[in-house]
């Protein structure tokens, strides 16, 4: 049987009087591309961490291919490769120097040749002999990947691998980093740009305040709340559409409808309250409303409720 | 592609080299420059008026060796205790905490990595002092010389470890090297013999562990120290070992490094 990629049992973790990760638990599949969702302070990057071994858990054991990170750090640590989320570099050294030094660290000599397809994929050949210092922020996110991958890691971590990266830039690096997956490598994402979790993920887990409020398909996610969304902006909102409200900016109210049937009630309470309707524009349910719906929900779950279905991958 | 398992600590040693040999005019060059200064002033200064070993040595032979171990020391102890401390700050010690190195590994990499820039501005004192006071070299014991210029490398590189890893702050970093390191170094008996203090003094320079690492090595170019050079490497072993103890433990306890 195929370990799984990650496997984490009652993870917590406390920081003075922050409760960063109240028990998790948590297994990938080997060849998932699974994203890692929730506001900053959810307990994200620090379930990174602790798989990373940079980080130690207070009680709980995390394993990458059935190592633990602790106990069996050497061989859970070669197979994990983590693009962090902070644009750090040693300015001493240039482009190539820093993803063959990398490429030591893990034991991996004469690795040329990989490192010359890599600069290729992130499209840094131009720079390969330049020093850190003197890129820009995209070409040195550019860089962590390729750390990230200079020693072929079956298990992937990307914390928010694509801020401050420009939009062209963007789809090739996840065009690289499908690729990946496609070929067998797991891949695990935190981002905030939802639609591309959307996109790219095929399971995903919402963290809040260092608990997981949602962990199923993204596929199950998007029809639990299937439906549309409403911006409508008008001068009131009818008051037996005041709880429909996911959002508001002043006038602009965005509503949660099941289906088009209800657009239809909604334009009629409108005409019955005798109030204009300024703008209107529908949207199938996204993500982002998903998980907004979810984290706003989330306020009011008892803290003993499991969260939401939690299928086998 | 070649896989040597368990080699990561050589890269992160030939890391640490190629660091400091890039910027090599601020790690070697200055230092020498340094040394060659005190010697040049001291020796002008204090080669008349200062007797040392009842006279049987010149007072500028006699700093040479003092300013050579001086050198080593404090190199090797920059060496470490900057490279963490900038790693941790600027956060690229990541890189260093993400792949398979163990607590040997690392220790062995920073530790190996300061003694070489330690020993390198050591011999760079050394062969210029050679040229600018020619005439004073002699070297009685060559293989005592060594063994506690190594071993003093080995102490002050393992306190850079230390010194990097307990540091939060460049300012404390700073204060671990001027409060501490430095008038160690500076009372050790580097540019006077202790004999010339008063008693009260004299006697506490021999609880300066540097002092021992100095009279050890000079035994080694005069065949002449204060202290019998068995008991010097006796004492200075053991620091190297307590030390090396220290750091290992505060390595694969990830103190600091691995919250």
């Amino acid at each position: 049987m195929m370990p799984d990629a990650v496997d984490v049992i009652g993870i917590a973790r406390r920081f003075g009087s922050v409760q960063a990760l109240a028990g998790i638990d948590l297994r990938v599949a080997q060849g998932e591309f699974f994203g890692l969702l929730g506001p900053n302070g959810a307990g994200k990057t620090t379930l990174i961490s602790i798989l990373a071994g940079l980080t130690r858990a207070d009680r709980g054991t995390a394993r990458i291919l059935g190592h633990d990170v602790v106990g069996d750090y050497r061989k859970a640590r070669r197979a994990l490769g983590v693009v962090p989320q902070e644009l750090v570099f040693d300015p001493f050294f240039s482009v190539r120097e820093t993803l063959r030094i990398q490429s030591g660290y893990f034991g991996l000599r004469n690795n040329d040749a990989w490192i010359d397809e890599l600069l290729h994929h992130l499209d840094l050949t131009q720079k390969a002999d330049a020093n850190m210092r003197s890129l820009s922020g995209g070409m040195k996110r550019r860089v962590l990947v390729g750390q990230a991958l200079v020693h072929k890691p079956p298990v992937i971590v990307l914390d928010e691998p694509t801020a401050g990266v420009d939009v062209e830039l963007r789809q090739n690096l996840w065009g690289f980093i499908r690729k990946l997956n496609r070929e067998g490598h797991t891949i695990i994402l935190t981002t905030h740009y939802l639609e591309e979790a959307e996109a790219l993920c095929g399971r995903i887990a919402m963290l809040k305040s260092g608990r997981i409020v949602a962990l199923d398909t993204t596929q199950h996610l998007l029809s639990r709340f299937a439906g549309l969304t409403v911006r409508v902006s008008a001068e009131r909102l009818p008051d037996e559409w005041q709880h429909r409200i996911h959002r508001r900016e002043g006038s602009v109210y965005y509503l949660g409808l099941e289906s088009y049937m209800e657009l239809e009630r909604l334009l009629a309470s409108f005409r019955g309250a005798g109030v204009s309707i300024d703008d209107l524009a529908l949207a199938e349910t996204d993500l982002e409303q998903v998980f907004l719906r979810i984290m706003a929900g989330s306020e009011t779950t008892d803290e003993t409720e499991p969260p939401v279905a939690i299928p086998e991958a | 592609m070649i896989e040597v398992v368990g080699s990561g600590w050589l890269t992160l040693l030939q890391k640490e080299l190629l660091r400091f040999w890039k910027v090599s005019f601020q790690t070697i060059a200055a230092p020498v420059l340094t040394a060659l200064l005190y010697l040049l002033i001291f020796s002008h200064v204090l080669e008349s008026r200062v007797s040392v070993f009842n006279g049987q040595v010149r007072y500028t032979a006699f700093l040479v060796p003092g300013l050579v171990m001086m050198s080593v020391l404090q190199n090797s102890f920059a060496n470490a205790s900057s490279s963490l401390i900038q790693s941790k700050i600027t956060g690229n010690l990541i890189f260093v905490l993400l792949p398979p190195l163990s607590p040997l590994d690392m220790y062995a990499a920073y530790v190996l990595g300061a003694m070489v820039r330690g020993l390198v501005v050591g011999i760079g004192v050394f062969a210029v002092t050679l040229l600018f006071v020619p005439g004073w070299f002699t070297m009685a014991h060559p293989a005592w010389a060594i063994t506690f210029a190594v071993l003093g490398s080995g102490i002050l590189a393992t306190l850079g470890v230390i010194a990097g890893i307990w540091s939060d702050k460049f300012d404390e970093l700073a204060a671990f090297q001027n409060f501490l390191i430095m008038p160690l170094t500076f009372l050790s008996g580097v540019f006077y013999s202790i004999h010339s203090l008063p008693p009260f003094w004299q006697a506490l320079s021999h609880f300066n562990p540097f002092f021992y690492m100095i009279d050890g090595f000079r035994y080694g170019f005069f065949g002449l120290s204060d202290i019998a050079p068995g008991f010097s490497l006796a004492l200075v072993a053991a620091a190297a070992a307590v030390l090396a103890g220290i750091a290992l433990l505060m390595l694969s306890r990830g103190w600091k490094l691995r919250h």
